[in-house]
């Protein structure tokens, strides 16, 4: 059922859309190309585009002085360990609020929302103080927990409106041939579910690796991720363009390839229940 | 369907999150709430004492206040306003025929993978530098007087670049809402001899009703509490040009450690906050249904 | 497959995560280039004492942030923390750092070589209570190249009206070159700092003997209409962004005639490997207004101090003592040159030949040090001491604010007159609120 479209038409239409894609991409890519600049050629002008000599100087600058690979380490526990443990505690609650709702069901949900609009500037001082209390600052269970609290509102949605759309007949049919609840939750729900999951497991990798109050705040080092590398390399004495590029890049790139990776993955998932 | 068993087992099932995120808001927020009413600054210890509403006459006595609520309105709506209207654009062109529209997708939506003090940085320094930047040298090339971005226009720059990280969320989003739509229905109405205009003001932008309220609903959350972004870039200013609510409160708090002001902003923000959510709830409440 | 492949994964990375360590001192610092070259040449501490270093390095914003909050909650997450000439008198007063007695006894680490107004700004009732990293006032920074291009001389002593007049001459816009720039980035540590030295040395000052703030003076007045119009007509684009480090990089660049600012850009702008202008900077005293002979009285040092919460005093007075030491000045400069050493905290430095060989520089800093008078910052009497900054709590919230203010009258936003008047209103309520008029 394809629709015959002429090439002239097709052409013209990529031509507008990389043109588009391009643009908003740019400075992502200058960033790139800046941290394999020296520090001269990164503020030349005319800018230098590609023909300059490629320097990995920048990196090696950037991993001596501040440790990279701690960080980068960090990050990742942080992020994918409150992902890990929002998914434990919001697969049962999104579960039940998908299968058994009731009349209230909206409001908690709505509620739980709401939470995620309590401005964190205006808490830190209190929150800060009970962790010094619980001995949590710059720990990574710390940071794991937040980071989990902070996005479980959106875990919980997003798998909510995925389960409401696995369709409860095939559960009754299961049911009617025998299936015992284990069988049932094995072979029938879980395939159906994995996609969802998996698509919320990434938005919310990306959510706690981009998030910079909070992993800034209450850590110093040992729990330290890149939010806290990137905050040493804005605004030094001096020429700093090519080193923050560097840094900009290190910091990103993980998050990017993955997502660039699991892009399919990430969009089934990400309707929010728009798409009926 | 629903026995009185299950209803128990589900409550069970919720109750874990539910309790962990009243604990999370309850007790920050009742601590905020007792802050609120102390004359308490972390750089004077051991001077606090009951004010009674004092903090809240002087949070809203602060001729920042309402330049920060109206700054907040408007970054919220500039966003939504260039992300709504540009990712419908967007998801519209990607849904399209055309070569590489796999690669033109990643590259589409990498800006949502930038962390926002990255962000921030990079078009700070790299595209609107007023000497330096990218910007500037464009503007130079054709003649024209760059514009010096963060001090003439500073909220419109904030805007920019808190649109050019959301972009790729509403497009995505719009964009499975599109690629949803029945190519019958669309040939139908192609067959009736409805043009492009019509089709697209009966036929699609119905259908992506539900998907924009989701989009706005969930970016105004994020929004409202932009931070990193204003942090970065302009520190607020120039005078109170780009200070949000968020950003007026982490002054108070973490600048003039002044934790009673603070808290009596926090309280503020939250009560206006929801009555954003309320109203927004509202709308999206109903799509939930639908 | 995949998602198990990640949960595998990650619970490996978390078991990974809780190491055991030796003896580790957490240092807080900012990301300034003599405070990172502190930190690689830090190694030669740790083998000579065997105690580890953890650096936080950090933007001074974000710096200041996590350390004052740290410190007022007594979170006890650092050993050591950089603090400046502000923070210093007013922790000290709350008890919250630990006096460095076991310094200034030490008789090879010399207190007594500490230059006697920074050693006097960083102690509290008589005891030391930081130790100074590197210390510097505010002087002009010009390019001779473009003066003598201009038929211009730097007079000895400069007065405002003559910078005001060469800035104007300098500027060429078609060539990107601007007669001056000064700090525009709104903050208490930025353009604040600037405008008081300037309204110091136009006889303003911030408060009166009964606390009430001045901006209603005439003084104030003159100077912020001074510096709005000369940064109108003879100063770059953007300059209400412009803090020390972007004014750094554009001067570096030769885009400006004139810098006035820290006396530590000194190194930075004459160092040929980052400058394009290093053969042709000259230095002249901050200038005056009239004959009122106030040079604006301005004097920070970068200061490593203990807070009271550590659990490894002895450790961390240690550190403070080798990074602080004239070994640690000989160490820098034999392995990147004299003209690179932290400057300002010791007169030994000032005495040395080949340091004064290497950093033409180093009179004109030690005089402008040595001339800041922080007690009697304006012809003023007044109640509070500071040269660019005012010495009580409160004006960190104060001067941020006010910041704003001149920054908006900056970029044009608000005019000169508003923009006192609101300084005033602003000013005013924070001090009722913090009960300075009861």
């Amino acid at each position: 059922m394809a629709r015959a479209v002429s090439t002239r038409r097709k052409l013209g239409f990529t031509a507008i859309a990389w043109l588009i894609a391009l643009t908003l991409f740019f400075p992502i890519l200058w960033t790139v190309l800046t941290s394999f600049k020296t520090e001269g050629t990164a503020i030349a002008m005319p800018p230098k585009f590609l023909f300059f000599d490629w320097t990995l100087e920048n990196y090696f600058t950037v991993q001596e002085r501040s440790d990279y690979f701690r960080h980068f380490t960090n990050s990742v526990i942080s992020a994918v360990g409150s992902t890990i443990l929002g998914l434990i505690i919001a697969i049962p609650a999104a579960w039940a609020m998908a299968f058994s709702p009731t009349k209230r069901t909206k409001d908690v949900l709505l509620w739980m929302l709401s939470t995620k609009m309590l401005p964190a500037v205006g808490v830190l001082v209190p929150i800060y103080l009970i962790f010094r209390d619980l001995r949590l600052l710059d720990t990574h269970h710390g940071l794991i927990v937040v980071l989990m609290l902070i996005n479980l509102p959106i875990i919980v949605w997003m798998l909510y409106t995925y389960f409401r759309e696995i369709p409860v007949d095939i559960l009754e049919a299961a049911r009617m041939d025998g299936a015992s609840l284990k069988n049932e939750i094995i072979y029938v729900l879980t395939p159906m579910a994995i996609p969802g999951i998996a698509s919320t497991m990434l938005l919310n990798i990306i959510l706690a690796w981009n998030e910079a109050f909070w992993t800034l705040n209450l850590t110093t080092t040992r729990a330290a991720p890149l939010t806290a590398f990137i905050a040493s390399y804005s605004s030094p004495e001096g020429l700093f363009w090519a080193k923050l590029s560097a840094a900009s890049t290190l910091a990103i790139a993980p998050i990017l390839i993955m997502g660039w990776f699991s892009q399919r993955q990430l969009v089934r998932g990400l309707t929010f229940g728009a798409v009926k | 369907m629903a026995t009185r068993q299950t209803q128990v087992a589900a409550r069970l099932m919720m109750s874990p999150a539910v309790l962990l995120l009243l604990a999370w808001m309850i007790v920050p927020l009742s601590m905020t709430l007792w802050f609120s009413f102390q004359r308490y600054n972390l750089l004077m210890p051991g001077m606090e004492y009951f004010t009674g509403l004092d903090n809240y006459r002087y949070f809203f006595a602060n001729p920042s206040f309402w330049a920060a609520l109206t700054n907040t309105l408007v970054l919220v709506g500039g966003v939504l306003a260039i992300t709504l209207i540009g990712g419908t654009l967007m998801a519209l062109l990607l849904d399209q025929p055309m070569f590489g529209q796999g690669i033109v997708r990643l590259l589409v939506i990498s800006p949502f993978f930038v962390m926002p003090t990255v962000s921030a940085l990079v078009w700070q320094n790299m595209m609107m530098n007023p000497v330096y930047g990218l910007f500037s040298y464009i503007a130079r090339v054709f003649g024209v007087q760059p514009i010096d971005w963060f001090s003439q226009v500073p909220l419109f720059s904030i805007i920019m670049i808190v649109a050019w990280q959301w972009l790729p969320f509403a497009t995505l989003i719009l964009l499975t809402a599109l690629q949803s739509l029945d190519e019958e229905q669309r040939e139908a109405a192609g067959m009736d001899g409805a043009g492009p205009i019509p089709l697209f003001f009966y036929i699609i932008l119905p259908h992506l009703a539900r998907a924009l309220t989701v989009v706005m609903l969930i970016q105004t959350i994020f929004l409202l509490s932009i931070f990193a972004e204003i942090f970065v870039t302009t520190g607020g200013g120039p005078g109170t040009a780009t200070t949000n609510l968020t950003f007026l409160i982490y002054i108070q708090s973490l600048l003039q450690f002044d934790v009673g002001l603070a808290s009596a902003g926090g309280i503020v923000a939250v009560i206006l906050a929801n009555i954003v959510a309320i109203f927004l709830l509202r709308i999206v409440g109903k799509n939930l249904d639908a | 497959m995949r998602l198990r492949a990640l949960v595998i994964g990650s619970c490996s990375v978390l078991a990974l995560a809780g190491a055991a360590q030796a003896q580790t001192l957490t240092i807080a610092t900012v990301n300034n280039g003599d405070m990172i070259r502190m930190q690689g040449l830090s190694h030669h501490f740790t083998e000579e004492t065997g105690i580890e270093l953890d650096w936080v390095t950090l933007e001074e914003n974000v710096l200041r942030q996590r350390v004052t909050t740290d410190i007022a909650t007594q979170g006890g997450q650092y050993d050591v923390m950089t603090i400046g000439t502000y923070e210093v008198p007013i922790w000290g007063g709350q008890d919250w750092l630990v006096g460095l007695d076991g310094l200034t006894s030490d008789a090879e680490y010399d207190a007594d070589d500490l230059i006697p107004a920074v050693r006097d700004a960083l102690s509290v009732d008589g005891t030391l209570h930081a130790a100074p990293f590197y210390a510097e006032s505010a002087m002009i920074m010009y390019r001779t190249d473009l003066f003598e291009e201009a038929g211009l001389e730097m007079p000895d002593q400069p007065t405002w009206e003559f910078i005001g007049d060469a800035a104007r001459q300098i500027t060429d816009r078609d060539a990107e070159v601007y007669g001056i720039c000064l700090r525009g980035l709104a903050g208490w540590g930025e353009n604040m700092a600037f405008m008081t030295a300037l309204a110091n040395s136009y006889g303003a000052s911030w408060f009166d003997m009964d606390w009430e703030p001045q901006f209603d003076s005439p003084e104030w007045a003159e100077a912020l209409q001074f510096y709005v119009d000369l940064m109108t007509e003879a100063g770059p684009p953007g300059a209400s962004s412009n803090g020390f480090n972007e004014n750094l990089a554009l001067f570096q660049q030769g885009r400006c005639g004139m810098w006035i600012d820290a006396t530590v850009a000194a190194s930075f702008v004459t160092n040929p490997e980052d400058s394009e202008v290093a053969e042709d900077v000259d230095f002249a005293l901050f200038p005056t207004h009239n004959d009122l002979g106030n040079n604006g009285n301005w004097l920070w040092a970068w200061s490593l101090a203990i807070p009271a919460g550590t659990q490894q005093a002895d450790a961390a007075e240690q550190f403070i003592s080798w990074a602080t030491s004239k070994d640690y000045l000989e160490l820098v400069a034999s392995e990147e040159g004299w003209a690179n050493v932290p400057p300002g905290t010791r007169t030994s430095l000032y005495e040395n030949p080949e340091y004064r060989e290497a950093a033409a520089f180093a009179d004109m800093t030690l005089d402008a040090i040595n001339s800041a008078d922080t007690i009697n910052q304006s012809v003023q009497d007044t109640p509070y001491t500071g040269g660019q900054f005012v010495a009580i709590p409160e004006f960190q919230g104060i001067g941020t604010a006010v910041g704003q203010i001149v920054s908006s009258a900056l970029a044009g936003q608000t005019t000169v007159e508003q923009a006192l008047q609101q300084a005033q209103q602003v000013t005013r309520m924070e001090m009722e609120r913090s009960g300075y008029y009861n």
